[in-house]
């Protein structure tokens, strides 16, 4: 019978506080600490103004990338801290242990581990790199959409707040990563963490979307004069692509979401068993998305390899238009793949083969493209800097992880290697040594054009060794217990002698986690010694394409002038040509004025979100009325623009003037 | 030609490039690897081949990388530098040609093998010598994914068994599969490669065992709460042994009523194996159709009346007969405080369910 309790919080009680788990109230307790802490420092500093101004309402889009990178590495802590929990757990509870996770916060541990690191590290840490690279690489002075893309980020926020807020209010959902119904039906998951899923998805889903838009309209519409498609970076080419991706898939995982949330809060039968329901169909959609959205991370992750591999040999990329023709292939095929996720249940031979043939001709143009990058180090001067070593790396690593995805391709392999320990090795081998490697590859290259000073290289190489021959130790065993016939996701093992793999894949990950320590402290080491690190020039690799041609960090606008361009490498070209500088004739320059209305729209979509969660109905019609009137009023402000008087131009000008002077 | 690498014992070079791999899995029993029955010998081989297909354009790339990263090092200031070669034709083509010719390969070995080794194909030999003429009739066995158990009706025996699944050596087997609540993937992987078994659904495999021996078997897609205890014994045995264990079901079993099934029903974990000397009829389709209790409607029934074109508003009332979830719902511990009720079915009593009916009712597409 509904109280006057459940009228006002739903099916919330202080029973969803798991104040009886010791190690979610010690992560609690630590957070909360933390997060005390944070606040402490930031009001002592007076800070908070400061942050309201230049950050939380900045329609920058570099400010917005660095956030985007900074919540991408935050939610690593998070991502990775499950890693542990569950290769510890899989290390101990062998025979009659138990281990130390029962299963319902085990099944919540994976469920979490695979949609944190999807959702709220890979793709904030991609979003957040071609936020900030591609309108610098294309000579543009914001995204198309500057508030969009404010707004976009925040709501990305809002859904990974979803996700850490189930960690101490409820749960998580307990389906693996995906939720296939019909468990993740209200009649085989009643509890809350679905909903999160749900929610949290579909709240960052609809950043993301918005965020591919902005992208999307930035590259078609405001490249510099002279960039014609075929001179555009490849890291541009790769990041249009992705954004093609992104606007083609996530509506199909918002619709898909959608579907399953009519199921479980109005009682339709889209996805169960009874009432014609098809789970199958879900399936189908939520991998019709799934698929795409790996390329969608992977493509970026190409483009830093081909603008690093390119920058350290000292050369042109061999083979530029095959790289773009190779990456507009992936991008097509992407989407004819997806029902290799599941030849198992119950396909036909013709339909099965089909699917495992298109998915091996998506190794044709990335053959090509690795083919590319060795062929460009062919008589170039290899720098071994940090990014080039990500690069190398990345290059072992990925030939690898491909070939075992390939033999997950083949319908009859695939049959006794699906859900086995193979397949986690496998897509760890390509999510890490191609994702994760190019994400580094991608921060330590670009940091001093965000920053103006370079990354310590010393913690940097330690951080490099530790997290490649970490990934090796942990997922190579996979490898070898999925031939033994493991499969995914158990929580106990009943035969001792699989025993000793778990155990070093587990040391692996403490390597790994040393590589993500040595990280940090290459970042403080690095804000530490600053001054020692300093690179005045704005060009501290010898780059070769636009965004090396600003200073570092780039003025707000940042091109005083919107660069010519004559040739692929543009601004190698204009080092060649000796370009100068100008130095006289700047003029006002027209830019977005910061808004408040992104992060209030997206705390109140969380808000909306959290209430559905909980069945508060009143709060979560009252949040979604404000949005909507929100929103409203917003589109009556018209104080949206304002220029850069040409007396700051000049100043910030004229301060470069004096650095490069002296450089 | 390639259809006969999947016929014959892998052959000896795959085996000498696979060295490395065997030496490194070398004290450890890899299941996939050394299989013991032919459906998942001929998958492994499959694997292999392909395997031996990419290494032979895997292992020159990784070894170009690193001897041309270190050629044209920085240092090195002996090598060639070019910084505006950035084209070959010739180069072009091959990079593009060799991948192709690879996957043209592996695409036809997948295209032919797909097909050999579809699950639902019934089976052509019963190893690599034995054709055709050596076949007998395959034993049946329906399966059922439980929450978080297996059972196995044997219906030319008239039998049944819970967690632990007997098959005679080299009698063809086909399986037909399906889940009474969420999604579940039925593997042996010593047998043959794995099926989903989904509620609703039928699904279907075929494989024989060619040696004795007692094989895991287990779920491979997660299903919930009690999953990682969800595992039974495979037992391969003789002829004469098997039909020992099928007296020994006979003699110590119970019947398996649908009382007794939903006593079964109901989610256990790690349940010990248990036999049944005789099954009521039609269970395993009453199963199927999702129509187990009293009151409930078979899918099949259901799906009759729709092809003969539907019974217009009076279909309403069978509305409640053909819930299925909700009666279930809580029964999967909902807030991880354990298991909650069940509800009993609120349709009218004495609607008897239709046992058996139309064979498949939504099999997946095949």
């Amino acid at each position: 019978m509904p109280s006057a309790d459940s009228a006002i919080f739903g099916r919330l009680t202080l029973d969803a506080i798991p104040y009886h788990e010791p190690i979610l109230l010690v992560t609690f307790v630590a957070t909360a600490l933390l997060g005390l802490a944070v606040v402490w420092w930031v009001t002592r500093a007076g800070a908070w103004g400061y942050l309201w101004r230049e950050w939380i309402t900045s329609i920058d889009h570099k400010k917005i990338g660095i956030m985007y990178i900074i919540l991408g590495l935050v939610m690593l802590m998070r991502g990775f801290a499950d890693a542990l929990l569950m290769r510890a757990q899989q290390a101990i509870a062998f025979g009659e242990s138990a281990g130390y996770l029962p299963s319902h916060h085990y099944d919540q541990i994976f469920t979490a581990h695979g949609v944190i690191m999807i959702f709220f590290v890979a793709m904030p840490l991609v979003t957040g790199l071609m936020n900030y690279i591609v309108p610098l690489q294309i000579g543009a002075r914001d995204v198309a959409f500057p508030f969009l893309n404010n707004f976009s980020f925040w709501m990305t926020v809002g859904g990974a707040v979803l996700v850490m807020a189930s960690l101490f209010v409820g749960e998580f959902a307990r389906t693996g990563w995906l939720a296939y119904p019909p468990l993740s039906g209200v009649a085989y998951s009643p509890g809350v963490g679905v909903d999160y899923y749900i929610w949290a998805l579909q709240i960052a889903g609809v950043g993301t979307t918005l965020s591919g838009i902005n992208l999307i309209a930035t590259i078609v519409k405001m490249r510099a004069p002279g960039m014609t498609m075929m001179r555009m970076p490849i890291f541009t080419w790769t990041a249009l692509c992705t954004n093609v991706l992104i606007v083609a898939s996530f509506p199909v995982l918002g619709a898909t979401l959608a579907l399953l949330a009519l199921d479980r809060y109005v009682g339709t039968n889209f996805f169960t068993n009874d009432l014609g329901g098809n789970p199958m169909m879900y399936v189908n959609l939520i991998w019709i998305w799934g698929h795409p959205e790996v390329y969608i991370l992977i493509l970026p992750a190409f483009g830093v390899f081909s603008e690093v591999v390119s920058t350290f040999s000292g050369k042109r990329l061999f083979g530029y238009t095959s790289m773009v023709y190779a990456t507009v292939v992936i991008t097509i095929l992407s989407y004819l793949v997806w029902l290799h996720h599941f030849f198992t249940m119950g396909s036909g031979a013709s339909v099965n083969a089909f699917f495992g043939i298109t998915t091996m001709i998506i190794s044709i143009p990335t053959g090509a493209k690795i083919f590319n990058w060795l062929f460009t180090m062919y008589r170039g001067r290899v720098r071994f800097e940090l990014p080039m070593m990500w690069t190398i790396a990345f290059m072992l690593t990925f030939v690898v992880g491909g070939m075992t995805g390939v033999m997950l391709a083949v319908p009859p392999a695939d049959f006794i290697l699906h859900n086995s320990l193979f397949l986690v090795a496998h897509f760890h081998h390509v999510i890490i040594g191609g994702v994760v490697f190019g994400m580094f590859a991608g921060i330590v290259f670009w940091f001093p054009k965000a920053f103006g000073f370079r990354l310590d290289p010393y913690w940097g190489t330690w951080s490099f060794w530790f997290w490649v021959v970490g990934f090796y130790v942990a997922f190579m065993p996979l490898y070898v217990l999925g031939l033994m016939g493991v499969t995914r996701r158990l929580n106990q093992f009943a035969d001792p002698s699989l025993q000793v793999w778990f155990v070093i894949a587990a040391f692996g990950a403490v390597l790994i986690a040393l590589g993500i320590a040595c990280f940090v402290i290459q970042i403080a080491v690095s804000i530490l010694r600053r001054d020692q690190l300093r690179d005045t020039t704005g060009d501290p690799w010898h780059g070769r394409t636009l965004e090396w041609s600003t200073s570092s960090p780039p003025p707000d606008y940042n091109f005083a002038f919107t660069p010519v361009v004559h040739d692929l490498d543009a601004w190698e070209d204009m080092k060649r040509r000796g370009y100068k500088r100008p130095v006289s004739g700047f003029r006002p320059i027209h830019m977005p004025k910061n808004t408040w209305a992104g992060v209030v729209l997206a705390g109140l979509a969380t808000l909306c979100g959290f209430a559905l969660i909980w069945h508060i109905w009143w709060l979560a019609a009252l949040s979604f009325l404000t949005l909507i009137a929100t929103a409203i009023f917003h589109t009556f402000n018209y104080d949206r623009d304002f220029h850069i008087p040409v007396e700051d131009v000049v100043r910030t000008e004229g301060q470069r003037t004096t650095l490069l002077a002296r450089a | 030609m390639l259809a006969r690498l999947l016929h014959t014992p892998p052959n000896r070079r795959a085996w000498l490039l696979l060295l490395p791999m065997l030496t490194m899995l070398g004290g450890c029993e890899a299941v996939l690897l050394s299989p013991s029955g032919d459906i998942a010998v001929q998958q492994r081989n499959l694997m292999i081949a392909s395997t031996v297909l990419m290494l032979l354009i895997v292992i020159p790339v990784m070894v170009l990388t690193v001897l041309v990263a270190w050629r044209y090092r920085a240092s090195n200031r002996t090598a060639t530098y070019d910084p505006e070669w950035n084209h070959s034709l010739a180069l072009e083509v091959a990079i593009w040609t060799v991948p192709l010719l690879i996957v043209i390969a592996i695409g036809a070995l997948t295209w032919l093998g797909t097909h050999l080794l579809d699950p639902y194909r019934p089976l052509k030999r019963i190893d690599a010598e034995r054709h055709g003429a050596a076949l007998v009739e395959p034993l049946q066995v329906e399966v059922v994914a439980l929450d978080w158990k297996w059972l196995f009706f044997y219906p030319q025996l008239g039998i049944a068994s819970l967690n632990e699944l007997a098959a005679p050596v080299d009698r063809p087997l086909s399986f037909k599969l399906t889940s009474t609540s969420v999604m579940n993937s039925f593997y042996i992987p010593a047998l043959a490669g794995q099926i989903y078994a989904m509620p609703g659904m039928e699904t279907k495999l075929h494989a024989v065992i060619n040696a004795p021996g007692v094989y895991k078997g287990f779920s491979a897609n997660y299903s919930g709460a009690g999953f990682s205890r969800m595992h039974f014994n495979f037992l391969g045995l003789s002829q004469g042994d098997f039909d020992g264990w099928a007296a020994k079901v006979k003699a110590q079993g119970s019947p398996l009523d649908r009382a007794a099934y939903a006593a079964i029903e109901k989610p256990s974990e790690a349940e010990p194996a248990r036999y049944f000397s005789s099954v009521e009829d039609g269970l395993y389709n009453a199963i199927l159709n999702m129509c187990t209790k009293p009151g409930q409607m078979c899918m099949s029934e259901m799906m009759h009346i729709d092809s003969m074109g539907g019974a217009g508003k009076e279909s309403s009332h069978n509305w409640q007969k053909l819930r299925y979830d909700s009666h279930r719902a809580g029964s999967m511990d909902g807030f991880g405080h354990g298991p909650g009720h069940s509800h009993e079915p609120p349709g009218p009593p004495g609607d008897q369910p239709q046992p058996g009916g139309a064979s498949a009712p939504a099999a997946p597409h095949h």
